[in-house]
């Protein structure tokens, strides 16, 4: 039939009726506020909780990744080892082709960090003769966590005649791990449930503006408008409400921080270590925003999909 | 332009409100359709319009039978078509110029295209003066022009109104149905539902009658 306007004016009228639609949903968005402000507001809070989760699981990582490097055997000698037939003993396992290197530590720094760490300093004053063996602390070399050939090699290092004791730190390592892993299900578990309930909000919200703007729907059918056409605004309105409370999230966490950074710091000087809190980046902001557009996007032909089939001309 | 052939429409729950209706529309014409309330006007023309479908028989429009078109093709078919009501179904959330614009907007006219023809309606209909109004603060005879530069705007081949005198007075009717008479010269179809056998005889437009959904008269006004 006729009635159609050149095809080189229809596909640039296109982009600019996009845009202009775009823009249009963002100012009834803004000519109401607080409704706005509202709905946002709780998407934000549902996006920023497991937002804040990942966070301190990622911190958690970070700090644990720290001691990845340091899985450590550390060999008690015997209390008769001269220091001499010890140092000889470290430069002999300093070649072993898995290990990385070893810490030497005698008997008298033993002590100074007996007094440090201990806090029995005091009591040690009353005894005669220091009481602690030469330790060699050994980093095996690890790739990958191969945790069997850490242990080979603390079994080899118990064969030596020298040694009393071999002991390697890793049980503690694996079950750090072992609880990080519930806690990275556990946060994906949360996530996945309130992006659903950011999809039932941006549903719903989008559901009660297309009955609001019922008259409007009836008379473009009528003069007509395909449904592509009168899906559009409401599309972009839910890709509004999730950047903006995409947005929001990401403040709602960054103040967050802000408020436990310096605690935080405190705490990490009484553990000898400077650790600090790190935040979201700009890259997983960037994927937070995105993520919740595409919620509000979703959400919002849901109810679109639902609900405009309903309203027909009569 | 419209030809009816055989068509019944039976409503859910079982009022028969059009009656094997044979009719034929020759493009160009313009005709009335009378009868009481109830007859089947309405009815008629929203299978025009494809507000609704017939339980039987086949509407051709312009050579397309309505009856291959499915529901995702419906808005293509109403482009060709400007549609009037009684109660103007304007948009009171946008000035004039906004309404009568949105024809051309949804079938992606560009912006220049869009004034140029928004413009030429409503000096068609004479309210270029109100173009920035709010709707809400016209007359009930100068919405309706509004509703008819809306119609109209987008050149469509045929022009249905229903009842689209109802509310006005004699004089701003026959000011109305003379603009209509006016498209028609240029070439427009126009099928005007009406109840009002005055005006009409005034016009002296050919005249379809309906009663209980069945066509009892066809042809020039009768003098009764």
């Amino acid at each position: 039939m006729r009635n159609r306007p050149p095809r080189k004016n229809q596909l640039s009228s296109y982009f600019s009726n996009h845009l202009h639609v775009s823009l249009a949903s963002l100012g009834r968005l803004y000519a109401q506020p607080i409704a706005t402000f509202m709905t946002a507001a709780v998407i934000a809070i549902a996006l920023a909780l497991p937002v804040g989760l990942y966070i301190a699981l990622d911190n958690v990582d970070q700090l644990s990744s720290d001691w990845d490097g340091s899985t450590q055997i550390s060999l008690f000698l015997h209390t008769h080892v001269k220091k001499r037939d010890a140092e000889k003993l470290m430069q002999r396992l300093e070649m072993h082709k898995n290990i990385k290197k070893i810490e030497f530590i005698d008997k008298e720094k033993g002590l100074e960090q007996f007094r440090e760490i201990s806090g029995f300093g005091d009591a040690l004053k009353y005894l005669d003769s220091n009481p602690l063996p030469i330790v060699l602390v050994v980093h095996p070399k690890i790739n990958n966590n191969q945790p069997d050939r850490t242990t080979a090699l603390v079994k080899e290092l118990r064969k030596n005649k020298l040694v009393e004791l071999a002991q390697l730190d890793v049980q503690w390592v694996k079950r750090l791990y072992t609880f990080l892993e519930i806690a990275n299900r556990s946060i994906l578990v949360i996530s996945s449930m309130l992006a659903i309930a950011v999809l039932l909000i941006i549903g719903n919200t989008i559901r009660l503006d297309i009955q609001n703007r019922r008259e409007e729907i009836e008379v473009s059918k009528l003069i007509g408008a395909s449904d592509a056409f009168i899906r559009r605004p409401f599309l972009y309105t839910g890709i509004w409400y999730g950047a903006i409370g995409g947005g929001l999230a990401w403040i709602i966490t960054q103040i967050s921080l802000l408020l436990i950074e310096n605690p935080v710091h405190e705490l990490a000087l009484l553990y000898h270590s400077d650790f600090r809190l790190s935040g979201l980046g700009a890259g997983n902001t960037l994927l937070l925003i995105l993520f919740s557009c595409l919620l509000g996007l979703v959400g919002s032909w849901i109810a679109v999909s639902r609900h405009l089939k309903e309203i027909e001309p009569s | 332009m419209i030809n009816f052939d055989n068509i019944s429409k039976r409503y859910p729950g079982g009022h028969d409100a059009l009656r094997r209706v044979n009719l034929r529309l020759a493009k160009g014409q313009m005709a009335f359709l009378t009868g009481h309330s109830g007859a089947g006007k309405s009815t008629l023309l929203k299978l025009i319009a494809m507000i609704e479908r017939p339980t039987r028989g086949q509407i051709f429009l312009d050579g397309v039978n309505l009856n291959n078109i499915s529901n995702r093709k419906i808005p293509y078919i109403r482009r060709n078509i400007g549609i009037i009501f009684q109660n103007h179904h304007l948009l009171y959330d946008r000035p004039v110029f906004d309404n009568v614009a949105m024809p051309l907007i949804i079938q992606g006219y560009r912006r220049q295209e869009i004034h140029k023809r928004v413009r030429a309606a409503l000096n068609q209909v004479g309210l270029l003066s109100k173009e920035k109004a709010a709707p809400i603060t016209l007359s009930g005879g100068e919405q309706q022009r509004v509703g008819i530069a809306r119609a109209i705007v987008h050149k469509p081949l045929l022009l249905l109104a229903d009842e689209p005198t109802g509310n006005l007075d004699p004089e701003l009717s026959l000011e109305i149905m003379q603009l209509f008479a006016r498209f028609n010269q240029v070439g427009t179809t126009v099928l005007i539902a009406s109840h009002d056998l005055e005006l009409i005889k005034h016009i002296g437009s050919p005249v379809i009658s309906l009663q209980d959904g069945q066509i009892t008269h066809n042809g020039l006004p009768f003098t009764a």
